[in-house]
C-alpha cells in the first residue's frame, strides 16, 4: 500500500481533532491546553508539509518553519504567563480560572 | 373716581403682601423665599405635627387662634394702610351711588383692550351703572367695616399683613366682577373671589380642618365655574360676542333658536342660562352646591362676614340680575332658579334649626337667605332680590361680626351649648345681635321686613306653580328663620351660663375698634330698608331707579302685581315671624328642657337635621368615594400595571430577562469558549461548502 497524501491528511486530521478536543474535554490543567495548542499547530504544519511535497512547492514548508517558530515562541510565553498565574492563585486547575465570568 | 375706587384696594393688597413678603423674609434670614409661610409653619410646628392627635386637640382649644408668635414685621402699618384705603373706597362709594342714581349718570370706563383674538375681543372697562354702583356701596361699606373690625379681631394673629393683604385682594377681585363690562371680566372677577376665599378660608393653615373646608370650597366652586365657562362659550357661540351691550342687543334674536348638544336640539337661551346659572349656584352655595359654605366657617369670622355672607356669596344673585335681559327671556330658566331659590330657602333654614356652632346658624341663615334671592330673581322681580341683597349684606355681616364679638369674648369658643347668660357681659354686643336678628327675621320696620318680605310678596304674585311653590317655601323659612335666629340669641345671651367659670367671668366687651363696626351695620340693618324700599320694590321708582341696568320683558308686570296680593298673604310672614319668635321663647326661655325632649322623641328626624340632610355623606358616597375609586385604579391599574408594566419597566425588565440568560453563556471557562468557537468554525465551513456546492 502506498502511502499517498490522503494519509498524511488524515494523520493530521487525527492530530487536529485530538488537540481541540483535548482543550475542551481537559479540566485539570492549563498545561494540557498549552499541549493541545502545540499538537493543533503540528497538525497544521504536517498538513502544509505534506501539500508542499506534493505540489512541489517550497513555500508550504517555508510556512511549516514560521509556525514552528511562533510555535515555539507561543509556548515560551505561555508557560510563562503561567507560571506567573501561579505565582498569584496558587492553582492552575482550568475550572479555577474562570474570572471572566459574567 | 371710578378707577379710584376700584383700584385703591388693589393697591391696599400689593402694599400689604410687600409688607407680609418682607417680613417673611426677616423671619428666615436667607431663607429660601418659595417656600413661603407653608415652610415657616413646618418650622415652628416640626413637634407638633408628628403627632396628628395633639394638633387636632390643640386646634379645638383655641379655635380662632393661631400660633402663638411675636407679630409679623409691619402688621400695624399694613392694617392702617389697608384699611384706610377701603374706607376712602367705601366713602368714594356712597358718592359714586348718589352720583349714578339722582344724576343718571351711566357710564363705561374703557381701561385697556384684554384679549383681541379673531372675533373674540375682549375689552377691559368699568361698567358703571346703578347695579354697579349699588354693588359698590355693598362690598365697600361692609369691607371696610371688616378691615376695621379685623384690627380689632385678630389682634393675636401674627401674621396680619399676610390677612389684610388677602382680605384688600378679595374686595378688589369682588370689585373687578360688579364692574364687569363682558363676560369674560365677569369671570375674572367671579375666579378672582374664589381665590381669595379660598385663601382666606385656609388662613390659619395650621388646622387641617381649615385646609381641607378651603379646598372644599374652591372644588365645589370649580363645579359651578364649568358650568359658568360652559355658558359663557354657549354665549359666544351664538352671539360672536362676549360684551354686554352686544349681547343683550342680540338676545331677543336669540329667541327660538336652537343648539345642538348631543344630537338633541335645546333651546339655546334656556341652555344658556341654565348653564350660567349653575355657576350661580356653586358661587352663591344654592341647594345640592351649598355644601362648601357651611365648611368655610373655619375661615377667620370676619372673614365669613366679608366674604360668606356680605359679599362673594352675592356674586350669584348679582350675575343673574345683571344678565337678566337673557333670563328674561327664558321661562325655563327662570323657573329653575325659582325652584332652586325656594328649595334652598326652606333646606337650609331646616338645618339651621339643630346646629350647635353659632357660626354655622349664621351660615346656613345665609344659605337660606341666597335663596330668597334667587326666588325673587325667579319670579321676575330683579330689584327685589337686589334689594335684599343689600340688606342682607348689613344685617347678616353684622350677625356674623356679631358672632365674632361673642367668640372673641369667650375666648374662642364657638358652641352655643357652652355660653349662655352673656347678656350681662357684653350687652353692647347683645344688642347689637338683636338689632342683626330683629332685621333678619323681618321685625316691622327693619330692613329685612321690606326686604325680604317684599321676595314673599312677589312669589305670591307670581301665579305660576313654582311661583306658589317658592310662596310657601319662602313663607315656612320665614317661620323657620325667626326660630332658629331667636334659639340664637337665647342660647347664646338668656338664661343660665352653661360655660365654665374662667371663661365666663373673664368674658369682656370687645375692644372699640370692633364695636364701631357694630354700630354702623346696626344703623343700616334699622333705615336701610326703609330708605331704600321705595327705589326697589316700586314698580315706577324702580324703572327710574334702575333704568335700563335691569331688564323686563313687556309682559313682566310683577313689581305692580306685588303690591295687590291678598291681605292675608302680606301678613303672614309677619305672623310666621311671631311664631318662630315665640316657640324659640317657649323651648329655649320657658321650658327649657323641650328641645331635648323632642330630639330625643324623633331622634332620625333630628339626626337628619343634624346631619345636614347628610349631604356630605350622600356626596362622598357618590362623588368623593367613586372618584377616589376611579384615581386608584387609574394610579394601579392604569398607571402601574398598564403603562409602566408595559411601557419602561416592562422593558427594562424584558432586557434584564434576556440578558440574565445571556450571562449564563459567559462561564469564565475557556473551554467553552474554544468549544463555542470550534462549533462557529465548523458552522461556518459546513456552510460555505454548502453553499459552495449548490451555488
Amino acid at each position: 500500500m502506498a502511502i499517498g497524501l490522503s494519509h498524511y491528511l488524515t494523520v493530521g486530521a487525527i492530530l487536529f481533532t485530538l488537540g481541540t478536543l483535548g482543550i475542551f474535554l481537559n479540566r485539570k490543567n492549563v498545561i494540557i491546553i498549552l499541549m493541545s495548542i502545540e499538537l493543533i499547530l503540528l497538525s497544521v504544519n504536517i498538513n502544509l508539509v505534506s501539500f508542499s511535497a506534493f505540489l512541489n512547492d517550497i513555500v508550504g514548508q517555508i510556512y511549516a518553519l514560521l509556525v514552528l517558530t511562533v510555535a515555539a515562541a507561543e509556548a515560551a510565553i505561555g508557560l510563562a504567563i503561567l507560571v506567573v498565574f501561579y505565582r498569584n492563585s496558587g492553582s492552575i486547575a482550568v475550572e479555577d480560572i474562570n474570572t471572566m465570568k459574567g | 373716581m371710578y378707577q379710584a375706587i376700584v383700584f385703591l384696594p388693589l393697591v391696599g393688597f400689593l402694599i400689604a403682601g410687600a409688607i407680609s413678603l418682607i417680613g417673611a423674609r426677616a423671619r428666615h434670614p436667607g431663607g429660601m423665599m418659595e417656600g413661603g409661610h407653608g415652610h415657616d409653619d413646618a418650622h415652628h410646628h416640626a413637634p407638633a405635627i408628628s403627632g396628628g392627635a395633639v394638633i387636632h386637640h390643640d386646634h379645638h382649644e383655641h379655635d380662632d387662634h393661631g400660633p402663638q408668635e411675636p407679630a409679623a414685621w409691619g402688621s400695624r402699618p399694613a392694617e392702617i394702610v389697608t384699611t384706610s384705603l377701603l374706607m376712602v373706597s367705601a366713602a368714594l362709594s356712597w358718592v359714586a351711588l348718589f352720583y349714578v342714581a339722582f344724576q343718571g349718570h351711566d357710564t363705561r370706563v374703557p381701561l385697556m383692550t384684554w384679549i383681541a383674538a379673531g372675533d373674540l375681543k375682549v375689552e377691559w372697562a368699568l361698567r358703571i351703572d346703578i347695579m354697579t354702583a349699588v354693588m359698590f356701596v355693598v362690598v365697600n361699606s361692609v369691607s371696610a367695616l371688616v378691615h376695621l373690625y379685623s384690627i380689632g379681631y385678630m389682634n393675636e394673629e401674627p401674621y396680619r399683613p399676610r390677612f389684610f393683604a388677602y382680605l384688600s385682594l378679595f374686595t378688589f377681585a369682588m370689585l373687578m366682577l360688579v364692574t364687569a363690562d363682558n363676560l369674560v371680566q365677569l369671570f375674572f372677577g367671579w375666579e378672582g373671589v374664589g381665590l381669595a376665599s379660598y385663601l382666606l378660608i385656609g388662613f390659619w393653615y395650621q388646622k387641617p380642618e381649615a385646609c381641607a373646608a378651603a379646598i372644599k370650597a374652591f372644588v365645589v366652586n370649580r363645579v359651578g365655574d364649568f358650568g359658568f365657562a360652559l355658558g359663557i362659550f354657549a354665549v359666544f357661540a351664538m352671539t360672536g360676542a362676549v360684551g354686554f351691550e352686544t349681547v343683550f342687543a342680540s338676545a331677543k334674536s336669540l329667541v327660538g333658536q336652537h343648539i345642538m348638544l348631543f344630537g338633541h336640539a335645546y333651546d339655546a337661551l334656556t341652555v344658556i342660562c341654565l348653564l350660567l346659572f349653575m355657576g350661580a349656584m356653586g358661587k352663591s352655595a344654592q341647594f345640592l352646591l351649598h355644601t362648601w359654605l357651611p365648611d368655610a366657617m373655619e375661615g377667620p369670622t370676619p372673614v365669613s362676614a366679608l366674604i360668606h355672607a356680605a359679599t362673594m356669596v352675592t356674586a350669584g344673585v348679582f350675575m343673574v340680575a345683571r344678565l337678566s335681559p337673557l333670563f328674561e327671556l327664558s321661562p325655563t330658566a327662570l323657573t329653575v332658579v325659582t325652584v332652586v331659590g325656594a328649595i334652598t330657602a326652606f333646606f337650609a333654614a331646616t338645618v339651621g334649626l339643630v346646629q350647635n356652632d353659632i357660626k354655622r346658624v349664621v351660615a346656613y341663615s345665609t344659605c337660606s337667605q341666597l335663596g330668597y334671592m334667587f326666588v325673587a330673581m325667579g319670579v321676575g322681580a330683579y330689584s327685589v332680590g337686589m334689594f335684599h341683597l343689600f340688606t342682607h349684606a348689613a344685617f347678616k355681616a353684622l350677625l356674623f361680626l356679631g358672632s365674632g364679638s361673642v367668640i372673641h369674648a369667650m375666648h374662642h369658643e364657638q358652641d352655643m351649648r357652652n355660653m349662655g347668660g352673656l347678656r350681662k357681659k357684653i350687652p353692647f354686643t347683645y344688642w347689637m345681635m338683636v338689632i342683626g336678628t330683629l332685621a333678619l327675621t323681618g321685625f316691622p320696620f327693619t330692613a329685612g321686613f321690606y326686604s325680604k318680605d317684599a321676595i314673599i310678596e312677589a312669589a305670591a304674585a307670581g301665579h305660576t306653580s313654582a311661583g306658589d311653590f317658592a310662596f310657601w317655601m319662602t313663607v315656612i323659612a320665614a317661620g323657620l328663620t325667626s326660630f332658629y335666629s331667636w334659639r340664637l340669641i337665647f342660647l347664646t345671651f338668656h338664661g343660665e351660663t352653661r360655660a365654665d367659670r374662667h371663661t365666663y367671668e373673664h368674658a369682656h366687651e370687645s375692644p372699640l375698634v370692633m364695636l364701631v363696626p357694630l354700630a354702623f351695620l346696626a344703623a343700616g340693618a334699622l333705615v336701610l330698608g326703609f330708605a331704600f324700599k321705595g327705589v326697589f320694590t316700586h314698580a315706577h321708582d324702580v324703572a327710574e331707579f334702575f333704568r335700563t341696568s335691569l331688564f323686563s320683558a313687556s309682559g313682566n308686570k310683577i313689581l305692580e302685581e306685588m303690591h295687590h296680593i291678598p291681605m292675608w298673604a302680606v301678613y303672614i310672614p309677619t305672623a310666621m315671624m311671631a311664631l318662630g319668635f315665640v316657640v324659640a321663647w317657649w323651648f329655649y326661655i320657658a321650658n327649657p328642657s323641650l328641645p331635648k325632649g323632642l330630639a330625643d322623641a324623633n331622634p332620625i328626624l333630628y339626626k337628619f337635621l343634624l346631619n345636614k340632610w347628610y349631604f356630605d355623606e350622600l356626596y362622598d358616597f357618590i362623588f368623593v368615594r367613586p372618584a377616589k375609586w376611579l384615581g386608584r385604579f387609574f394610579w394601579k391599574k392604569g398607571d402601574g400595571w398598564l403603562i409602566d408594566g408595559f411601557g419602561p419597566d416592562g422593558v427594562s425588565a424584558r432586557v434584564l430577562d434576556v440578558t440574565r440568560r445571556t450571562v449564563l453563556l459567559q462561564t469564565g471557562y475557556l473551554y467553552h469558549y474554544a468549544f463555542v468557537m470550534l462549533i462557529g468554525v465548523a458552522a461556518l465551513i459546513t456552510w460555505f461548502l454548502v453553499k459552495g456546492a449548490t451555488g
